[in-house]
């Protein structure tokens, strides 16, 4: 088959499909290629099947809790985990066809297959790629391939976006065997609940398991080779979901350092030095989630003599690499590995191309972050740290869950909410909070950073009571020692 | 190589012009003082005369071109002497710049509010409070947030603009005393039909020095005839006798005096002759300048400096020439250092080239002297019990009468004269 459009994009991940639809909406001629699952990693393998195991997890706690709340429960509560696993692969399925559907509505072409570049975009000539037979053996179980996509053969674009996404890292002797070391792949739809586990890495991925598998009754040790887990969050806010976590019985080895793994035939174990101390912890699984890489092997981008840097492509801030005609967008750029950034770096290329005036680049120090563990997480912009080692002279606010109404009556009275001012003139520098609804709370804050506002506005802002994003007005008022209800 | 005739600024503010008319048409030869069209701004209508002698090979903007771009190339000059066929293979200039006229009055920061008579501009909270610490109008800032809304970066690059432009130093609060406020002068007129253009930091400088010398200089003024013809003759013969330089594709003259390089020496020579008038007014004493330094007044957008010829008395006027080149083309793109525009120990504002008769200068402190030379036109005189035309120049010199006194001040005019209209002595 052989096809010619104005934009190809390659990989269907929300970098990617937002990519085509905004090409699509734009009057390009757009087709996407897919190797494996609508959607990516994000939508199959990603954010959203663990938050549908996250919300079985929550809803296990608040049922163990029930009598809190005045209610009685007969009987007993237990997890189901192959139900709890069909209910995520069913809520990623519903989405992986709403992406289907977003194509055919915006008449995007979608190629299966693997596709590789073979030819840049120069004087006259239009880039080129070779669709063939994926390559990676796709992790089952698969969302059917959606009807009438085009196959293998040689399709021709204007402009060529990579967007292939990450993958799991390796470390070796910790590559997942499907059996004891497990991926996230794995650890997404484990058949059972193993008894014990080990999760090596404290990031967003692997904190989310820790918290998981803690509610479905695994004995769950984190090992992080770093002083503070979940290491890019702001050191208090971190320190008080350590304690939380470990309140769950969560146990957290930090400033461990893995020296080997040996895997028995029903155990792993493995060999860790913490502050010069051998230790040994064996576990029925071992979880690796020491971080992903970008996709960048077998796509054709040494053949074409893109530029790459520490595993990623190397792109301007309008997502062009080197190579005229081909452009990247999400993972495969590079950090913050994130779907909402890699969506706006999507909207961002196509809109260059076109040569939208509205178009700006991405400021990346506006990108939230968040971890849906219990207790959840949320951030934007500069931690306390980062914030004094560039050497702003800052003003901080805090405020507690444990003093506002909703919290209290929710029965989620732990967290807190951190905010950093530029003191010499009110610039919110960054904001982090731990608690219960924190993630939906966060975009608050990104939307007062990205409208510059200072202080000043937050102050006049009227916001809701009783809610928990009162916290937020109030930790603006305590940087300034105005706090009225604490 | 063809002469460019640029789109003058007409004022300092200036910034585009219309082409109302052209008076030559190409192939017409030219020569200095000829007028050769007509530019119309939204305050006047100016004459240009050509500069340079030559035959007028493209008219690059014809009649009726509105929005000009100061300092866009409008027509070309070729030397007299170069075949009129070669006119043809001159290529225009890449892109005219005409000037968009800006229809979205949303991105108009300078858009009036009719209710509050303030100004209404977009702008972020942070870049506002940012703006009020840096002592900016926020008004005076373009904004590149959406729909034009000022934000952070815009006011961080204004203040690296405004730190590493060659304006003179701006304090702090430099707006001079107004005579009426604000809100007094806006009341006499009606709000939606004007519009507010704020400050820049050189427009507050130059009111702020020039408030201070008229308010605290007690000038007086002392004007001139000086005949011209001599002088323009002197200059063809100058410029014809310039011995040509190969280049890669042309062979061009080495140098090419103008009127005003002639009257920068005339000066500097007049004051070395008059040491009592090279002088500036110390509170303890008069400070004697042992050389000349001269600033030229050059009208860039939006302002006006006053770049420096240092030693003008002891240089040539090739060297002259040359530097002012240099100076002018510097001082319009702002990349004067301030050592290339501060001190002097006089100055010369030309307005001759607009076509201006004669006008009055405002002293620059601490310099005691500044040349206000008017245009070179053709009068009618008795000379010698004949009536003759004579090409006659208006030169009026404003005096610091703290440090120099009328009858200094008449033989320094005399002797500036003296040297225009015996111009080889300005040779020597």
């Amino acid at each position: 088959m052989s096809g010619i459009y104005d934009i190809i994009v390659i990989g269907s991940g929300p970098g990617g499909y937002v990519a085509a639809v905004r090409a699509a909406q734009l009057g390009f001629r757009t087709a996407i290629v897919e190797r494996e699952h609508l959607g990516g990693i994000c939508l199959n393998w990603g954010c959203i099947p663990t938050k549908a195991l996250l919300r079985s997890a929550e809803i296990k706690h608040l049922a163990e809790h029930i009598k809190e709340y005045g209610l009685k429960l007969e009987g007993s509560i237990s997890a189901d985990i192959k139900a709890i696993v069909a209910r995520s692969r069913r809520v990623s399925g519903r989405l992986n066809n709403g992406i289907n559907l977003l194509m055919k509505k915006n008449k995007i072409n979608l190629i299966w297959g693997e596709a590789k570049l073979v030819r840049a975009a120069t004087s006259g000539q239009l880039a080129k790629i070779i669709v063939g037979n994926s390559s990676k053996l796709a992790m089952e179980p698969q969302h059917p391939i959606p009807k009438e996509v085009l196959g293998e053969g040689i399709y021709e674009a204007k402009h060529i976006i990579v967007a292939t996404g990450a993958c799991p890292k390796t470390l070796p002797g910790m590559e997942p065997d499907g059996n004891l070391i497990w991926s996230y792949f794995e650890a997404m739809i484990p058949k059972t609940i193993p008894k014990s586990l080990v999760i090596v890495g404290s990031g967003a991925i692997g904190i989310e398991f820790a918290s998981f598998y803690r509610s479905m009754g695994s004995e769950v040790t984190v090992i992080e080779v770093l002083a503070q887990i979940m290491p890019l969050e702001d050191a208090e806010i971190s320190a008080f979901a350590h304690k939380q976590l470990e309140k769950r019985g969560i146990r957290i080895l930090t400033r461990a350092q893995i020296d080997r793994v040996d895997k028995g035939g029903h155990f792993v174990t493995v060999y860790i030095e913490v502050d010069g101390k051998m230790q040994t912890i064996s576990a029925e699984r071992l979880i690796s989630a020491v971080g992903v890489q970008g996709n960048i092997a077998n796509i054709g981008l040494e053949i074409l003599g893109v530029k790459t840097e520490r595993g990623c492509i190397i792109v301007d801030e309008w997502g062009c690499t080197n190579v005229s005609g081909i452009y990247a967008i999400g993972d495969v750029t590079g950090p913050p590995m994130l779907a909402h950034k890699a969506e706006e770096e999507g909207v961002i290329c196509i809109e260059k191309i076109v040569g939208l005036k509205t178009v700006r680049s991405l400021d990346k120090d506006k990108i939230p972050g968040c971890i849906y563990c219990m207790p959840q997480l949320a951030s934007v912009g500069l931690t306390e740290a980062k914030a004094r080692e560039i050497g702003y002279d800052i003003r901080i606010g805090r405020y507690s869950f444990a003093v506002n109404g909703k919290a209290i009556a929710l029965g989620e009275d732990q967290g807190f909410v951190k905010i950093i001012f530029d003191k010499k003139n009110g610039q919110l520098l960054g904001a982090h909070m731990v608690g219960a609804e924190v993630t939906e709370l966060i975009q608050g804050f990104v939307i007062a950073m990205n409208l510059e506002t200072t202080e000043e506005e937050l102050m006049h802002t009227v916001f809701p009571h009783p809610t928990l994003s009162e916290m937020m007005k109030e930790s603006v008022l305590n940087a300034y020692g105005i706090a009225l209800n604490a | 190589m063809p002469v460019e005739i640029t789109m003058p600024a007409l004022s300092p503010t200036m910034e585009a012009g219309n082409l109302s008319k052209w008076f030559v048409k190409e192939g017409d030869k030219i020569n200095p003082g000829d007028i050769i069209a007509e530019i119309e701004t939204d305050k006047a209508t100016m004459e240009i005369e050509a500069v340079d002698e030559g035959v007028l090979a493209r008219i690059i903007f014809p009649d009726g071109t509105q929005g000009i771009k100061v300092n866009s190339v409008i027509a070309l000059l070729v030397e007299e002497d170069r075949d009129v066929k070669d006119i043809a293979e001159i290529s225009a200039p890449q892109e005219p710049k005409v000037l968009k006229v800006a229809t979205n009055l949303s991105v108009n920061a300078m858009m009036l509010s009719d209710v509050k008579k303030e100004i209404r501009v977009f702008s972020s909270p942070l870049a506002r409070r940012l703006a009020a610490k840096a002592d900016i109008d926020i008004a005076s800032i373009p904004g590149s947030g959406p729909h034009g809304r000022v934000v952070k970066s815009d006011v961080e690059s204004m203040i690296k603009l405004r730190d590493h432009s060659s304006v003179p130093e701006i304090e702090e609060h430099c707006t001079p005393p107004l005579a009426h406020s604000n809100d007094a002068i806006l009341k006499l007129f009606t709000p939606g039909e004007y519009t507010i253009i704020p400050h820049n930091g050189m427009r507050k400088t130059i009111a702020r020095r020039l408030v201070e010398s008229k308010q605290t200089v007690p000038h007086f003024y002392v004007t001139i005839d000086c005949e011209l013809d001599a002088l323009l003759e002197l200059r063809l013969s100058i410029n014809k006798a310039a011995p040509m330089k190969k280049t890669d594709d042309a062979s061009i003259p080495t140098y090419k005096i103008s009127i005003n390089d002639m009257i920068v020496k005339s000066v500097a020579l007049a004051l070395k002759e008059i040491p009592d008038a090279n002088v500036s007014w110390l509170d303890s004493g008069v400070l004697r300048h042992i050389c000349v330094d001269i600033g030229v007044a050059v009208a860039i957008p939006n302002g006006l400096i006053t770049p420096i010829v240092r030693h003008a008395d002891e240089k040539s006027l090739q060297t002259i020439s040359n530097e002012m080149k240099s100076l002018v083309k510097r001082a319009r793109q702002r990349k004067l250092k301030p050592a290339e525009y501060q001190g002097g120990s006089t100055a010369i504002s030309n307005m001759g080239m607009f076509g201006v008769k004669e006008f009055s200068a405002i002293l620059n402190p601490p310099q005691a002297t500044i040349f206000a030379i008017g245009s070179g036109e053709k009068r009618v005189l008795v000379k010698d019990d004949a009536i003759k035309a004579v090409t006659v120049m208006s030169v009026t010199i404003s005096v610091d009468h703290r440090v120099i006194d009328g009858a200094l001040a008449a033989e320094l005019a005399q002797t500036f004269r003296r040297l225009i209209e015996n111009p080889l002595t300005i040779l020597i």
